[in-house]
C-alpha cells in the first residue's frame, strides 16, 4: 500500500523539472510563469473579503505546512478580476463576482450570528460545519436572497477553489499528474507503463527507487 | 484570404464556423459561390496560441453569459460550446460516428421521436466523403451496423483506460472497437501523427486534431471563401418581401453590416435559435424561420454519466485521446431494454482540474477526502455514456431580458429529464457498474448528472408545421434563409454529432450546387 500522509506518494517529483524540456512550449512556459508570478494582493476581493477567501481555501483544499502554499485565493481573485467566468448561472445567481460578493456577505452574516466573529478567526472545525452547512444548502439567512447556499458552494465557491488549486504545477506534483506534455507528448501508453518524464510512484515501499526516477525528471 | 466588401452582396454569408458553418464554406466555396463566414470567436494559430494548460485554454469556451433552468439545469461552458473560427471542433474529442441507418426514421420504425427528412443511405455516402475529408483513424471493421468503407488512417493503440473499457465488454460478451476518431495516426501534409499528450478537450497544440479549424477551414480559404473572425452577429435583415437581406455583426467596437443573397445560421443549438428569435420584426414578430412556433423547441442534450473506479495497476488516462474505446452495443441491441433509444460509451481521460470538479460537484469531496483522492488520480478508470435523450417541446431555448455585452438579450436554456431518460441513464449506470466490476476495479462509484453536446431547436422535416427547414436546411418561411448546424436534428440517437452535423452540411452543399443550376434559389 503507498503511504497515505498527503505528498508522500510521487517522492521528489517536479513537473516544474520539465519546464525548459520538450514537454513545454513556448506558450504554456509563458502562461505557466504568468500564473507563479501571481502577487498574494486582492485586486477584485476587499481586504475583508479577501481574509474570508484565504480562510475558506485553506479548508477546501488543505495543504501540508511543509511547503510553499499554492496561493489559491489569489488565484481565485484574478480570475474575477479578469472576468473569466464560466458563463452559465442558475435564475436568482448573479453573474460570478457578483455572486460571490453576495455568498461571501451572507457567510459572514450566518458566522456573526451564530459565533459572534468573523469566519477566518473561527476555529478550523466551526469553519468546517459552516462550509457543510453551506454545502448542504442549509444556510438560509435572507441575506442569500434568491441564490440558494448550496448552489453557491458548489456553482462558486469550492469550484473556483478547486479548480485554482489545481492550475498550479505544485498540485500536478503531488498527485504525480504528467502535466504540460507539448509538443513531446507520450509514448508508453498501457497499463503501468510510465515514460521517463512522468512522476514514479512509490512501490513496495521503495522510497529511494521512486526517488531517484523522479529527480531524473526533464 | 480574399475579402469580400460589406456593401456588395455575398452569395453567402454564414454566421459561424463550427462543424456546420466550417463544413458548409468550405464545400460552397468549392461549388464556385461567393462565401463570407463570420465566427464570433478569434482565429487561433494552434502551434503558437494554444498552452498545455487546462485554464488558459477555456479561452476557446463560449462563456458569454447565459441562463440555465428547468428540473435538470445544463452545464454549459466548456463541455458544451466553443468560441472561435473552427467552433466547437477546436476542443471536441474527435469521436467520430455514424448513427444508426433506424434513427433516421426513429419515429416510423422504432416508435419514438421524430423522423428525418433524409435517407440513411445518402447519408452513408456522404460519411465517407467527411471520413475521407477528416482522415479518420478507425478499426478495419465495425463491428455494428451494415457496411462502411475501412476507416481512411488505420487505427491508434490502447491506452490503458481503453483496455479497461474493451476487457470489460469481453468478460461481459459485448463487443467493442477502437473509437474511429479525428486525430491523424499516420503524417498528412505538414502535420505529424497524434502524440497522445491528452489535452483535447483544451485544444490540440500539435494540428494532429482534425478540428474543423485545420481540415474545412483552410479549403475554404483556398477556395476563395472569407473568414471572419471576432464577428458577433447580433440580427439578421429581414425585408417585407419575405427575403433575407444581411446580417447585423459587431466587429472592432462597432455594428456593421454585411449584404447577401443567402444568410446561414451555423451558431450551434444556442445561438442559432437566439439569434433568429433576437432578429424579430414586426412582420415576424416570433421570431424569423418561427411560423411553427418550434424555433427554440426539442433542445436535446445528450446524457454523459459516467461509472468510476480505482485499479490497483497504474492507468495514467491522461496519456492519450480520452476516448480510445468504444462500445455501440447498446445502440444497436434493443432487447433487454425498458427504454426508447441507445447510448454508447467510452473510455475516458479527465485531466486533474475536470477530475477534481467532478469529486467536488458529482461526490461532494473536498478538504483532506478530496486530497487523499486526489493523489489515486493515475489509478482511475471510468466509462462513460453518450446517451439518447428524447426531443421534449418544453426543453427549450427562450429569451431572458437581461443583455449581454453586445446589448443582445441572453438565452434562457430551460432543461429537464423525461422518464425515458432517466431510465436509458439508470440501465446504462447499472451495466457499466458491472463492466468495471469485471476488470476488479475497486471504489466504484456512479455519476449521475452530467450531459454533453446540443441539438435541436431548429429540427428539420418535411411539414412547415412541423419542422423550421427542409432537408435541405432552408427555412420553410424565408427562402434565403438556411441553418446548418446541429440545430436541425430531430432526434440525437446515441452517438456524439459531429460527423451527422458535417455530413448533413456536406450535403447541403451539394443540393445548394443544385438548385442553383436549376434557378430554384
Ligand atoms: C468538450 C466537447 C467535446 C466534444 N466531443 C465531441 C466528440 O468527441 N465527437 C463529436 O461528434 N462531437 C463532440 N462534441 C460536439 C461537437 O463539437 C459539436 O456538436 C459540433 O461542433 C457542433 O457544430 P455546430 O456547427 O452546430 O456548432 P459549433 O461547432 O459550436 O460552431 C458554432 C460557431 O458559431 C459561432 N457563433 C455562434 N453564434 C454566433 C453569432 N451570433 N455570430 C458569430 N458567430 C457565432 C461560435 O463562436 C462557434 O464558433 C464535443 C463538444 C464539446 C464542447
Ligand atoms: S492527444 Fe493527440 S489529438 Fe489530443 S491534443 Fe494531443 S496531439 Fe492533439
Amino acid at each position: 500500500m503507498p503511504d497515505s500522509r498527503p505528498g508522500t506518494r510521487f517522492p521528489g517529483y517536479d513537473v516544474l523539472s520539465k519546464r525548459q524540456g520538450p514537454s513545454w512550449n513556448e506558450k504554456t512556459r509563458e502562461v505557466i510563469a504568468k500564473r507563479l508570478a501571481t502577487a498574494s494582493e486582492p485586486r477584485f476581493f476587499t481586504a475583508d473579503e479577501f481574509l474570508t477567501v484565504v480562510a475558506a481555501a485553506s479548508r477546501i483544499v488543505p495543504q501540508p505546512p511543509t511547503r510553499r502554499p499554492v496561493p489559491i485565493a489569489a488565484l481565485v481573485d484574478r480570475k474575477l478580476h479578469l472576468m473569466q467566468s464560466d458563463g452559465y448561472r442558475l435564475p436568482g445567481t448573479p453573474r460570478d463576482g457578483e455572486a460571490w460578493r453576495l455568498g461571501l456577505k451572507a457567510l459572514d452574516l450566518e458566522t456573526r450570528v451564530a459565533f459572534g466573529v468573523p469566519f477566518h478567526i473561527l476555529k478550523e472545525a466551526d469553519q468546517d460545519f459552516l462550509l457543510a452547512r453551506m454545502q448542504s444548502g442549509e444556510l438560509r439567512d435572507p441575506a442569500w436572497t434568491d441564490m440558494a447556499s448550496d448552489v453557491f458552494f458548489r456553482m462558486r465557491l469550492a469550484r473556483d477553489i478547486v479548480l485554482a488549486y489545481y492550475s498550479h504545477p505544485t498540485a500536478w506534483s503531488e498527485i504525480g499528474w504528467g502535466g504540460p506534455a507539448s509538443p513531446r507528448g507520450y509514448v508508453r501508453i498501457d497499463y503501468d507503463e510510465r515514460d521517463p518524464w512522468e512522476a514514479a510512484e512509490v512501490k513496495g515501499g521503495n522510497v529511494v527507487a521512486a526517488r531517484r526516477k523522479n529527480n531524473r525528471v526533464r | 484570404m480574399r475579402q469580400y466588401r460589406q456593401s456588395e452582396p455575398v452569395d453567402f454569408v454564414i454566421v459561424g464556423t463550427g462543424a456546420g458553418g466550417g463544413t458548409l464554406a468550405c464545400r460552397l466555396a468549392e461549388h464556385g459561390f461567393s462565401v463570407v463566414a463570420m465566427d464570433a470567436g478569434p482565429y487561433f494559430r494552434p502551434l503558437e496560441d494554444f498552452a498545455s494548460d487546462e485554464s488558459e485554454q477555456t479561452k476557446l469556451y463560449w462563456t458569454d453569459d447565459r441562463i440555465v433552468d428547468g428540473a435538470n439545469p445544463l452545464q454549459m461552458g466548456g463541455n458544451n460550446s466553443g468560441k472561435a473560427v473552427g467552433g466547437s471542433t477546436v476542443h471536441f474529442a474527435m469521436v467520430s460516428l455514424r448513427f444508426r441507418p433506424e434513427w433516421f426514421k426513429s419515429r416510423s420504425l422504432l416508435g419514438y421521436g421524430a423522423d428525418w427528412p433524409l435517407d440513411w443511405r445518402e447519408m452513408w455516402r456522404y460519411y465517407s466523403e467527411v471520413e475521407d475529408a477528416l482522415k479518420i483513424a478507425g478499426p478495419i471493421t465495425y463491428p455494428w451496423g451494415p457496411h462502411r468503407p475501412r476507416y481512411p488512417y488505420r487505427a491508434h493503440e490502447l491506452n490503458a483506460a481503453a483496455r479497461a473499457l474493451a476487457d470489460g465488454c469481453e468478460a461481459l460478451g459485448i463487443q467493442w472497437t477502437e473509437t474511429p476518431i479525428a486525430t491523424l495516426s499516420a503524417p498528412r501534409g505538414l502535420a505529424h501523427p497524434c502524440v497522445y499528450r491528452g489535452f483535447c478537450t483544451s485544444g490540440c497544440s500539435t494540428n494532429a486534431k482534425q478540428s474543423a479549424l485545420v481540415t474545412w477551414i483552410p479549403r475554404a480559404i483556398a477556395a476563395g471563401a472569407e473568414i471572419r473572425d471576432l464577428a458577433m452577429v447580433g440580427r439578421i435583415e429581414a425585408d417585407n418581401s419575405n427575403l433575407a437581406t444581411g446580417v447585423h455583426y459587431h466587429r472592432d467596437g462597432q455594428w456593421r453590416f454585411q449584404r447577401a443573397r443567402n444568410v446561414v445560421v451555423a451558431g450551434y443549438a444556442i445561438e442559432t435559435p437566439r439569434l433568429l428569435l433576437n432578429s424579430a420584426t414586426d412582420r415576424f414578430p416570433a421570431g424569423l424561420a418561427n411560423s411553427s412556433g418550434l424555433v427554440g423547441k426539442n433542445l436535446m442534450v445528450q446524457s454523459n454519466q459516467a461509472v468510476w473506479g480505482t485499479m490497483e495497476r497504474e492507468v495514467r488516462s491522461y496519456k492519450g485521446p480520452p476516448s480510445l474505446a468504444i462500445t455501440e452495443h447498446w445502440n444497436y441491441e434493443d432487447k433487454g431494454k425498458d427504454f426508447f433509444g441507445g447510448y454508447c460509451y467510452m473510455s475516458q481521460g479527465p485531466l486533474p482540474q475536470l477530475w477534481a470538479n467532478t469529486l467536488l460537484s458529482a461526490r461532494g469531496l473536498w478538504g483532506p477526502h478530496l486530497i487523499s483522492e486526489m493523489e489515486n488520480y493515475n489509478h482511475v478508470v471510468g466509462l462513460k455514456i453518450v446517451g439518447e435523450m428524447l426531443p421534449q417541446e418544453a426543453n427549450r431555448v427562450t429569451l431572458a431580458d437581461e443583455t449581454d455585452q453586445y446589448g443582445l438579450r441572453i438565452p434562457r436554456i430551460t432543461y429537464s429529464w423525461c422518464d425515458n431518460d432517466r431510465r436509458l441513464i439508470d440501465h446504462s449506470l447499472a451495466f457499466m457498474t458491472e463492466a468495471l466490476e469485471a476488470v476488479d476495479a475497486t471504489d466504484i462509484w456512479r455519476q449521475n448528472d452530467d450531459t454533453c453536446h446540443l441539438n435541436g431547436t431548429a429540427r428539420m422535416g418535411n411539414d412547415p408545421l412541423t419542422s423550421v427547414v427542409n432537408a435541405d436546411c432552408r427555412s420553410w418561411d424565408i427562402r434565403n434563409l438556411w441553418i446548418c448546424d446541429g440545430s436541425v436534428f430531430p432526434t440525437v440517437g446515441g452517438v456524439n454529432p459531429s460527423l451527422t452535423i458535417q455530413a448533413i452540411a456536406c450535403r447541403t452543399a451539394d443540393r445548394i450546387k443544385t438548385m442553383a443550376r436549376r434557378g430554384e434559389l
